[in-house]
């Protein structure tokens, strides 16, 4: 089966993150004055083959704690799903 | 006793091997670049993981070159007792794989600092191969070149770093005293270098290989080079590790 899995990275709680406090001055500097705070991350969309829903769930995990993210200072969370096999007009192109 | 033999990891986007080269030459060592792909250190009597953007820097700085096939043998290298140094991207990559507590986040002004920065040698007995000849207390001045440099850590592994004496520089002003003016990048604590618990694996964002001939601006950074000069000279397995 294929999978896609959206896999969030954020830095934890309380550690300073001077990226997203530019783009909340940002915000602000546009009129956006009620903005409080911005937290920046990345989101990776990692498309993968896995025979059922836990064994891709275990594999993401594993990749989130192997590589995706650094447990000193992110933390990582991610949603999954399914895809169908690719449809016949993008198997031609 | 013949000349050290330093191996200099180059990863694809290394900017500095050729800098430490240079100055193992000056002191008339034998430094040999090893390739990422890499499995052996060629019996080296110390490792340099120089600076630059280790693979692009790619999802983080040093994640990548963590798994280079080189790091195996470095790891066994530190682990066996071996003088190990990594500056700027080194550093991130030493703290990537573990061998250093901590890790290094985006400047606190986001911006890239290249700047020639003074720096308090905290603990030189934390680390005798690479600060063995340098004094507590002492002031030095070496270049910072780096956009991710300020070092984190909770709480409880920033207590047990100083509780052990493992801080090893920290950013200070020229009389040198530290503080939020003196901090390139926000690092917790001023922190510019760690050591591991043994004292062979030193981290340190700082450029000492840039500031080892008086006509590049200073020579602080080559009393690491003489440090490391010294203490191999007064360890005989050093030759035993090239075997």
């Amino acid at each position: 089966m294929h999978w896609m899995a959206e896999v969030r990275v954020q830095l934890r709680p309380g550690i300073a993150d001077p990226e997203g406090m530019t783009i909340a001055g940002g915000l602000r500097a546009l009129g956006f004055e009620s903005v409080q705070n911005v937290r920046h991350g990345k989101l990776l969309q990692v498309s993968f083959d896995a025979p059922d829903a836990n064994a891709a769930r275990d594999a993401v995990a594993a990749m989130c704690r192997r590589l995706l993210a650094n447990p000193v200072m992110e933390i990582a969370t991610f949603e999954l799903r399914a895809i169908g096999e690719p449809a016949e007009e993008s198997r031609l192109a | 006793m013949t000349a050290p033999r330093v191996a200099v990891v180059v990863f694809p986007g290394t900017w500095s091997e050729r800098d430490f080269a240079h100055v193992a030459g000056l002191l008339g060592w034998d430094a040999r670049l090893i390739w990422h792909a890499e499995t052996k250190l060629g019996g080296a009597d110390a490792v340099v993981l120089p600076g630059g953007f280790a693979h692009g820097d790619h999802l983080r700085t040093g994640a990548i070159a963590r798994f280079s096939p080189i790091m195996a043998a470095v790891e066994a290298f530190a682990a066996a007792g071996g003088p190990v140094i990594g500056s700027c991207n080194g550093f991130q990559v030493l703290c990537e794989a573990g061998l250093l507590p901590g890790a290094l986040l985006r400047n606190d002004h986001l911006e890239f600092r290249c700047d020639w920065q003074w720096l308090r040698v905290e603990s030189p007995a934390c680390s005798p191969p690479w600060l063995g000849d340098l004094t507590r207390d002492e002031r030095i001045r070496l270049p910072i070149s780096h956009g991710e440099g300020r070092y984190y850590a909770d709480e409880a592994t920033l207590d047990g770093l100083e509780a052990s004496g493992r801080v090893a520089l920290r950013y200070v002003d020229e009389r040198g005293e530290a503080s939020t003016a003196a901090n390139p990048n926000g690092s917790l604590r001023s922190i510019a270098g760690i050591t591991n618990e043994r004292g062979n694996v030193l981290g340190l964002m700082p450029h000492p290989e840039r500031a080892a001939e008086a006509e590049v601006g200073g020579t602080d950074g080559l009393r690491l080079f003489r440090s490391l000069g010294t203490w191999l000279a007064g360890q005989p397995a050093a030759a035993e590790r090239r075997l």
